[in-house]
């Protein structure tokens, strides 16, 4: 399946989804437990991606201080919890990246 | 209070400026990232037309990197995207009696930022002659900002060298996401035992760890509320 037929399906169900309670139930009241879960999913996705895109460093499992993805991440968690600012975040995030990046290639820590 | 609906479009085009501010930065990012992913500037373009809705076009950049199979790709930005039925739900109501076009429409338009300014519009002047017409506006300005500054992005895209690693700007704007709706501690319960499963799952063929992680962490989190609620 080719990129574009991806986006098209993407779209096509997200559209389905934005219209599916407008046409189809007129007075719609949805079970209290569904609308939680809806509420979560995006948590849970967005977690499930991060996680391994924090911990793993040049394509290996890196739970150390020696992984600048893992303690920029931490750092840009912070920033994020604190300010609730998407720019904010990703500049902190990038700057401590390169930071630590710098710092490890000029004096390897046993690594 | 009934406006006409020039007057009724331009309010809520000005109504969603302010949250144009933190829009802009996000289309931009998405642009960069999408063409950093290897994505051609159209395609990258056409999928904030097709698909609009941000979150889950990131994580369909991230996806096609990491060389998930397309059905995994569709499944997941489904199940990211299923949030927006609560809103459909909560506009039903307001726009019942507009015809099917107007419906389709709207729903098109349907973002959490045009959400957010056009059902305030609804609950406080109920349902108006013209209000949808509002709801146009916002949901307009929105879509033209995020397509123009998606260009924005593509465009800024291809002047920068993939050696200053921004591609891990992507973690970072789902951690910009995620940590401010971490309010209780069936959120929070939700996030950890997302990705721990994710580490632990990551191995299962086509790319499946994140959508089963998903699902485990959103068992987790129901489980928690209940009991917090009982």
């Amino acid at each position: 399946m080719n990129l574009w037929l991806i986006m098209l399906m993407g779209g096509l169900l997200t559209f389905l989804t934005r219209l599916s309670f407008i046409v189809l139930l007129e007075k719609a009241k949805l079970p209290p437990a569904f609308e939680r879960a809806l509420r979560l999913v995006p948590i849970a996705a967005l977690s499930a991606i991060i996680a391994p895109q924090l911990a793993y460093y040049h394509d290996s499992l890196l739970i150390s201080p020696t992984n600048p993805r893992l303690l920029a991440g931490i750092l840009a968690s912070l920033v994020a919890y604190r300010t609730k600012n998407v720019v904010a975040t990703i500049l902190v995030g990038m700057a401590a990246f390169w930071a630590l990046e710098f710092f490890l290639k000029t004096q390897p820590l046993g690594g | 209070m009934s406006r006409p609906p020039s007057a009724s479009f331009w309010a809520g085009l000005r109504d969603e400026l302010p949250i144009l501010l933190g829009v802009i930065p996000f289309g931009l990012i998405y642009g960069i990232l999408a063409l950093s992913a290897g994505l051609p500037p159209l395609d990258a373009q056409a999928m904030s037309a097709l698909v609009f809705a941000g979150a889950s076009q990131f994580m369909l950049v991230e996806l096609l990197r990491a060389g998930t199979p397309a059905l995994v790709i569709v499944l997941t930005v489904f199940v990211i995207n299923l949030r927006h039925a609560l809103y459909s739900a909560t506009l039903a109501p307001y726009v019942k009696n507009l015809p099917l076009r107007w419906k389709g429409l709207l729903a098109y338009l349907l973002t959490d930022e045009a959400f957010a300014v056009g059902i305030l519009n609804y609950q406080r002047q109920g349902v108006t002659p013209a209000g949808h017409w509002y709801f146009f506006g916002a949901g307009l300005a929105l879509w033209a900002s995020w397509q123009l500054s998606t260009a924005a992005g593509i465009f800024l895209g291809a002047q920068i060298p993939a050696a200053w690693g921004l591609d891990f700007s992507l973690p970072l704007t789902f951690i910009a996401l995620v940590m401010p709706s971490l309010k209780e501690r069936a959120g929070v319960a939700t996030a950890f035992s997302a990705s721990l499963a994710a580490l632990l799952l990551i191995n299962l063929p086509f790319k499946l760890g994140l959508i089963f992680a998903t699902l485990l962490a959103l068992m987790v989190g129901l489980l928690l509320e209940k009991r917090e609620n009982t």
